[in-house]
Parts: structure tokens; sequence; C-alpha cells
């Protein structure tokens, strides 16, 4: 560790104390009892515009996001560009989902989508299935958090190999986990406040400074395109392109539109949307949460600047290869002050903190509503409740902690890209249900079961990029795609997501199943829920405080 | 247990025109349209300043239908009004 990485130590350490503090104190804000499961796990239902703002824009844009993405571009180009179309769309998507969720978890007390499947189909069994799909899902996008979190503290100097480098993060997480246990939701949005100042401040400083530093954008582009265009010895091709190819617009758009719909079906985003007070909250959110985008795709273009600058990454000590996350917080390690690089690891740092609390809360909700308190123990006390999902917050962020400590990183890449694409599996269930509850429950079942399965096994098919191994991505060549050994498209070799084709499948299994049921007179499971639930603002008062999700 | 005659596919939809302004940021989708070098802007390849202003054209969509469909007569529990909050 050089006096440079010092400093960024010491400025990075003081925001992360400062975040701590603000994390504990968070318990105080807005008091209430935090023994109930509304207050522990959606902070109330009382978040009013700005704090919704700062929560979800925290929850949304990980630091996961702002490493992973721009390394994405320094890798390959114009691909890793989909983060913004993706986040340009999901808002406008996801705006009337949102506010029906919102208003019928209201009315209902629900706490987290499978409350809601439960009750719209009354079936625990579809909720189960629903709740493990979003837990497993959460839980590599936890780990990945870490990820983040390491490869800042790589690029700071800490990087020793074995359990001693992965100590500064498991301190790091101890923290987080105790003042999430004790505040819950509360914690993470105050925290996401000054996580979301520092970004700002870091990305505007960042691209205003570095292209002037480096001859303007056409200048970098320019260079871009040509490190890019160099043969890869891996695989023969060049590395990518600053524009998209004939044989990946496809994978682009669909990977765009298929990220977009799974975005609000994960637990956290669900989480941030019911924490809201009332429908005009989340409508103006939906309005004011694309200045991330706009910060996400400045964020795109240090990719390229990155590769302009001649950045390289630091080789992970842990697997002595070389660590592709950290190219971004190389850069401005090489390319600013110690002081300024402290702040901008901070970000990125604490960044890692606000999702992560966020998806433990998510996902512990989801196991303390829907395993817990269905299967486990039906007649547990909103206060019982409380804890279980005290706990289970706690079990869930040491379980993503085990995974960067114990498997090799690179596996928590393929579970979340493979989370990516089973959380998309529960669309029909949630998403749809809200709208029509023309899907029968047999159907639902059905089709869950062959998107889940199809897209796994599509994307244990797709080879790494030196022709070898699975899970090797996400864009399937069309070529490849095999119905019961029918090529539909033989030897096409334009790109599709995967997540979209498993949708589709899973889409049309479950309206043949349905149609199928209703012909053999199969019985309808029933709906709690009415029309007017669809509709409940905040002036509507609360059914009653405990839950009503019991089925009848 | 509701007052109101319970029946399967009861979803309460209102619908209003105004949703249908949601699909236009969809257009971003459609790489052809964009996946071109030239013309650029402050150096930037078309394909990344059409995406950039797309944030705006997302923004303004989803202004359009928060504006329109705001309900005009509070606290007002008719179902019958179109108040076009959500649509298909």
């Amino acid at each position: 560790m050089n006096g440079g990485q010092i400093v960024e130590l010491v400025v990075f350490v003081v925001l992360f104390a400062f975040v701590t503090v603000l994390g504990f104190v968070a318990a105080r804000w807005k008091s209430a009892s935090l023994d109930h499961i509304d207050e522990w796990g959606l902070g109330g239902r009382r978040f009013g515009a700005w704090i919704s703002w700062f929560l979800l824009g925290g929850d949304l844009y990980t630091a996961y996001t702002f490493v992973a993405v721009p390394a994405l571009i320094f890798g390959s180009g114009a691909l890793g560009m989909y983060a913004l179309p993706y986040t340009i769309i999901a808002y406008p998507i996801v705006l009337l989902p949102a506010l029906r969720l919102w208003s019928v978890s209201r009315a209902k007390g629900y706490v987290t989508p499978a409350d809601f499947v439960r009750g719209r189909f009354n079936s625990p069994t579809l909720a189960l299935l629903i709740a493990i799909t979003g837990i497993v899902a959460t839980m590599p996008y936890i780990a990945l958090q870490l990820a983040g979190l390491e490869a800042v503290l790589r690029t700071m100097g800490i990087n020793a190999s074995g359990l001693l480098g992965h100590l500064p993060l498991l301190i790091a997480f101890v923290i987080l986990a105790l003042y999430t246990y004790q505040s819950g939701l509360r914690a993470p949005a105050l925290i996401a406040v000054v996580k979301d100042a520092l970004i700002y401040i870091v990305i505007i400083v960042a691209v205003i400074y570095l292209p002037i530093k480096f001859g303007g954008f056409g200048h970098i582009f320019d260079i871009s395109q040509q490190k890019l265009s160099e043969i890869s010895p891996k695989t023969g091709k060049p590395k990518g392109s600053i524009l998209l190819t004939g044989n990946n617009q496809l994978q682009y758009a669909t990977l765009a539109f298929g990220s977009a719909l799974a975005l609000f079906l994960y637990p956290h985003s669900v989480t941030g949307v019911l924490a809201s007070k009332g429908r005009r909250v989340i409508k103006r959110n939906m309005v004011a949460l694309p200045a991330y985008s706009f910060v996400l795709g400045l964020l795109c273009l240090l990719g390229f600047i990155a590769l302009a600058a001649g950045t390289s990454p630091i080789t992970n000590n842990a697997t002595g290869e070389p660590d592709t996350n950290t190219v971004v917080p190389n850069l401005f390690g090489t390319q600013f002050p110690s002081w300024f690089a402290g702040i901008a690891y901070a970000a990125i740092g604490i960044g890692a903190l606000v999702p992560a609390a966020v998806m433990s809360i998510g996902a512990a909700n989801m196991w303390t509503r829907n395993i817990y308190k269905s299967y486990l123990r039906r007649n547990a006390t909103p206060a019982q409740e409380a804890k279980q999902a005290k706990l289970a917050s706690l079990i869930v962020k040491f379980g993503a902690v085990a995974f960067v400590v114990f498997i090799d990183p690179q596996f928590s890449i393929d579970l979340q890209l493979i989370g990516g694409v089973l959380i998309l599996q529960t669309l029909p269930a949630v998403a749809i249900a809200l709208f029509t509850r023309w899907l029968h429950k047999a159907g639902l079942i059905a089709g869950w079961i062959v998107g889940m399965g199809w897209g796994i096994i599509m994307l244990y098919g797709i080879p790494r990029a030196n022709g070898t191994g699975h899970f090797g991505g996400s864009a399937l060549p069309l070529g490849h795609l095999s119905i019961f050994g029918w090529h539909p498209f033989e030897g096409s070799q334009v790109q599709i997501y995967v997540g979209f084709v498993a949708l589709i499948a899973n889409l049309v299994v479950a309206v043949l199943v349905t149609l199928i049921a209703r012909a053999f007179g199969a019985k309808d499971s029933g709906d709690e829920t009415t029309a007017d639930d669809y509709h409940v603002d905040e002036d509507t008062p609360l059914p009653e405080k405990a839950s009503s999700t019991n089925p009848a | 247990m509701s007052s109101e005659p319970r029946r399967r596919g009861h979803s309460g939809l209102r619908l209003s025109w105004w949703n249908l302004v949601l699909l236009v940021p969809l257009i971003v989708l459609f790489t052809p349209m964009y996946n071109a070098d030239r013309p650029r802007l402050f150096g930037m390849p078309y394909f990344y300043w059409h995406q950039f202003l797309f944030v705006f054209i997302g923004v303004i969509s989803v202004a359009i239908v928060y504006l329109a469909t705001r309900d005009k007569k509070p606290k007002k529990q008719d179902t019958q009004e179109n108040s076009g909050e959500d649509g298909k």
C-alpha cells in the first residue's frame, strides 16, 4: 500500500463510519415500534416522494451496476450500453402495475409480491414458488454487491489472498447486518441520501474533467474503436465495437426489454415501491427516477474513457486472474488525486450497502410471510413476524458473504445471470395477475416450471468466451434454439436474450394449460381481492393493522 | 365478503387513452434506427447521444400520463369514474 492509497483509505473509512452512525440513528427516525413487520420491513409505508426517490435510486442502481456495466463496455463496447435503454423503458412499463400493486397491498396488508399472489389465487403453493424464486434470485445479487465492494477495496491495496483478504469485507458486512437488524428499511433509506449525493458529485466531475484530459469524446471513441477491434487471442474475433453488429442487435433489445420487465419483480424493488406513502409518490418517482438512468449512461462512458486512458484491471491475488470490475475504480485511482479517488471509492462502497440492505430485507420479508407464516407457524403475530424477518435478514447476508468468501466470484456472476432469467418467470403470476385473473393457477404453475426449466437448460448450454464450459452469458444464437430437437432458425448467428425466450414459452404454456383446465371444468381457486382494492390510496384507512392474508 | 357481486377476472380496470403514451419510449428498442456512428454530437457517436435523448423522451412520456390522468375530483370512491390511472 502506498501513500496515495492510505489517503484514499482514510477518506473511505471516514465516510463509511459516518453512514454507519446514520444507519443506527435511523431507528429513531419517524419512530414507531419496530416490532411490526410493516414498520421494520416497509418503513411503516410512510416514505414521501424525496426519500422514496433516494431509496429506489439507491436500491435499483447498485454498486455492482456501477462497476460491472462500465467493465462490460471496457471489454466489449456498445453491447454494455443496454443498461441505458433498459432503465429508460423500465419506468413507463412499470408505472401502471406498480400503482395497482401498491394499492392492493395497502388494502390487504400485503408485504411481498408473493403475498399478493397468494391472495389473488388463494394459493399458498403458487405463492411459495414465487417466494422461492425471489429469494434464490436475490441471494447472488447481494453477493455481487460484495464483489463490487471488494473491487474497490482491492484497488486501495487491500488485495491479500485467503481469508485475510476478505476480512475488511466481513467487517463492513457485520456493521451493515447490525444496523439493518436494528433499524430495518429506515437505515438504507437514510444512507441512500448520502450515497446518491456522493455518486452524483463523483460522476459529474469525472465526465467533465476526464474527456477534457483525453482530448474530447470524439478522440476517446476513436481510440476505443481501434482498441476494441483488436483480435482477442482467446476467441480469435475482435473484442467488440463501439456500434452493435448485425448479430447482437436482437440480443441488445431483448436483454434491455427482459431486464426492464424483471426489474420490478425482484423483491427488493417491490419493497421500495410498497414503502411509498401513496400513489402520487410512486407516480412522481417514475417521472424522476430516470435522473439516475442519465447518470448510469454517463457511467457507461467511463468504460470508453478507461479504454482511451489505457487503464488496466488489477489482478486479484486470491485467484491470480485480472478482476475486470476494478477498471473503473482503477481509472479513478490513476487519474484523480487520492482524496477524490477516496470519495469515489466510498460512493461505490456505500452504494453496495444500500441495495444489499434492501435486498436482504426483501428476501427476509418473503421468507417470513410466505414460508414461515404460511407453512411453519400459521398463527405468528406481527411481532413474531418482525423478529423472524430480522433474523432472516442476518442469515441472508451472511449467506451472501459465504458465497463470495468460499466460492469463486465467477459463480455469483453466473448465478446472478440465472437469477435474472428466473425472476422473469414470475411475471405472469405477479404482473399479469395485477390486471387480469383470467390465467388459471394450474396454468401459472405449469408455465413457471417450463420457463424455469428451459431457461436454465439454455443458459447451461452457452459456452464461455474460450469456447468451453457452461453459463457463458445470456446471449443465445437463434441457430441453437431447439424446441424438442426442432431448430426453427437453423444456422442463424443472430443472438437473443435467453430470459425472453423462456418467458414466451412460460406464457404460451400458461395460456394453453388455462384453456385446457377451463375446458375440463377445473374449479377456480378464488380471489380475495376486489376491484376497488386496486385503486385504494393513502386517504383510505388501512383494514386492520394485522395482516389479512390468511387463506379463507 | 365484498359488497359487490364477486366474479372471476374482475380487476376494476380503468382505461384511458393517455396510457398509450407510455408506449412511446419503447421505440428505443428498435436499434437499427440509431445504430450508426454519424452524425456525432460533442464527439459522441449517434448510437450514444440518441439513447441519452430517449432518457428525456421517457421522462416526458411518463410525466404526460401522470399529469393527464390525475384524479380531478379528489376523494371520490366511484368505480365508474374514468380516472384512467390504470389501463391495459
